[in-house]
């Protein structure tokens, strides 16, 4: 894995096997600096293996090509995944030094502030989902890899964070792949949608492409294409 | 439903919501209620609750005359003997001897039995070259160790420290270790996306999360150590609380070794308190059954 400074997220000929499984097939991807992706498979296509491929975390799987990814890369996974035994606040800046005011700020942008001397177990799925956001935030990553991060929540507390996502995203402007199971919260969130199939990226759909009004036009449109990509006949 | 066209008359409130629903009411007394599957609310001082029932049946034993004073002295008498002997100054010197070779043994024991929970849980080959030994320790009665360490060591403090040190060693290895293995593995993968360097990670990570078994480890460590001094006062000792009570066997006097087993007693309780409040301050981010 290479750092790189033009920002550009390019991964090649990317194979990740398990046992006898190709999960991962000669995948080819590429992520622009500041775009959202959503990244949407069946359950058991490799959208978790892609990720952890992006992120580093798999060194022990067998599989080759390059992933070439800026050097502040962020992870947000599907539990908030707080160290239990730190407040809020030592969480956020886990691993990072001096980061005390930086890290206050952070919460207050995830709505969370005053709650830094909290314990994570006295806080809601949601805001335990928040700090793992201002967590990820607080490191100004340049790639920011999310994993279903709000596949525990409640509808409510989903839409909620969908707005938050999407605010902190057009503040920060970090590359983002998000893995999702839901076709239309990647369609409402996502500049540039992606379906993984068969260890490639089999269909892409761009719903954010002429602005707004656009969105709602075709919004059926491409639910349906990606749909159909997932194997899922729309005949409803 | 009745529910939504009562809410608007209803005072707001759950028992409002309740009462709207005859059919979910449960707030009636003696029906069925929800079990309560807590133990419920800390007892104030609780701990001291059993000993004074065991001290009330044995001072109603004695004044009743129902217990030989030769076979057990009552209460008082063993209180007396206790001024008296704390008259002469030899209460106080063989107590603060006796606390000094525990706390020497546990200040040696404790930090050894952790630094090698730490090499081996943290690496393949310090768990392969340390565990094994540990374990046989383990399975070795450390009192059968007891003529080889004479043999070694003389019969003077050094000995007896090091069997202290030793004894406390082993719960201390076993159960930091098995917190340390214990460690949620989804947390050592935070660590590294968040790019922690070896030692924020041990810091951050593996010692609070080894810290309840490490604490547990201590409890049994703390008692463990008494039990030990014990063994090596009652050899070859010339001071202590085991030497006091070694010598009062030989002249019959049941009250002066009867001060020496509620000296013990009283260490073992109030060690062991000392190190459950320990384990409440630096574990009350749980929230766990105890509460
Ligand atoms: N550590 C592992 N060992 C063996 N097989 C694995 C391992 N991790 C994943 N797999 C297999 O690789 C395949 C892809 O897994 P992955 O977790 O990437 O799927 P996913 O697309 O994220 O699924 P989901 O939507 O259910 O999270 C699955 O068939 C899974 O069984
Ligand atoms: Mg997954």
């Amino acid at each position: 894995m290479a750092a790189h400074p033009g920002g550009l997220i390019r991964v090649k000929g990317l194979t990740r096997v398990y046992g006898d499984r190709k999960v991962l097939d000669g995948l080819d991807l590429e992520l622009a600096p500041g775009e959202f992706t959503a990244l949407l498979g069946r359950s058991g296509s490799g959208k978790s293996t892609l990720l952890r491929a992006l992120a580093g975390l798999d060194p022990d799987v067998a599989g080759g090509g390059t992933v070439e990814v800026p050097g502040e890369v962020s992870v947000v996974f599907q539990d908030a995944r707080l160290l239990p035994w730190q407040r809020v606040l030592p969480n956020v800046v886990l691993g990072l030094r001096g980061a005390e005011r930086r890290g206050r700020e952070s919460l207050a942008e995830v709505g969370l502030a005053g709650r830094e001397r909290a314990w994570p177990n006295e806080l809601s799925g949601g805001e335990q989902q928040r700090v793992a956001l201002a967590r990820s935030l607080v490191r100004e990553p340049r790639l920011l890899l999310a994993d279903e991060p709000f596949g525990a929540l409640d509808a409510l507390t989903r839409i909620k964070m969908h707005a938050l996502l999407r605010r902190l995203f057009e503040q920060h402007r970090p590359a983002v792949l998000l893995v999702t199971h839901d076709v239309d919260e990647a369609i409402a969130l996502a500049d540039r949608v992606l379906v993984l199939d068969e260890g490639r990226i089999a269909a892409e759909q761009r719903p954010g492409a002429g602005g707004p009004e656009a969105r709602a036009e075709t919004h059926a449109e491409i639910r349906a294409r990606l749909l159909t990509a997932l194997g899922v006949t729309a005949g409803v | 439903m009745t529910l939504v066209e009562s809410r608007p008359t209803a005072a707001p409130g759950p028992s409002a919501t309740t009462s709207a629903t005859p059919s979910v009411t449960a707030s009636a007394p003696g029906s069925r209620a929800r079990p309560r599957l807590r133990p419920g609310r800390p007892v104030r001082l609780g701990f001291l609750l059993g000993p004074s029932l065991l001290l009330a049946l044995w001072a109603v034993a004695s004044a009743t005359g129902w217990l030989d004073p030769r076979f057990l002295s009552a209460p008082w008498t063993v209180v007396g003997t206790a001024a008296e002997l704390a008259g002469t100054g030899r209460l106080q010197d063989n107590l603060l001897t006796s606390v000094g070779r525990v706390a020497l043994g546990l200040a040696i024991g404790v930090p050894l039995g952790t630094a090698l929970a730490l090499v081996s849980g943290l690496s393949r080959w310090g768990e392969a070259i340390i565990d094994g030994p540990v374990q046989i320790k383990r399975a070795i009665p450390s009192l059968a160790l007891m003529p080889l360490l004479i043999l070694w060591l003389g019969i003077g403090e050094v000995m007896k420290v090091t069997v202290i040190a030793v004894g406390v060693l082993v719960p201390i290895y076993i159960h930091t270790h098995n917190g340390l293995r214990g460690i949620d593995s989804r947390y050592v993968e935070l660590a590294e996306t968040v790019g922690l360097r070896r030692g924020a990670f041990i810091g951050r990570v593996v010692l609070p999360g080894a810290l309840p078994g490490f604490l547990l480890g201590l409890r049994f460590a703390v008692t463990t150590a008494w039990l030990f001094l014990v063994v090596a006062e009652l050899i070859n000792s010339t001071s202590g609380i085991g030497y006091m009570m070694d010598l009062a066997r030989t002249y019959g006097q049941t009250d002066v070794i009867l001060v020496g087993l509620v000296l013990y007693g009283l260490l073992g309780l109030f060690s062991d308190a000392a190190v459950r409040l320990v384990e409440r301050r630096a574990l009350s981010w749980r929230r766990t059954l105890a509460g």
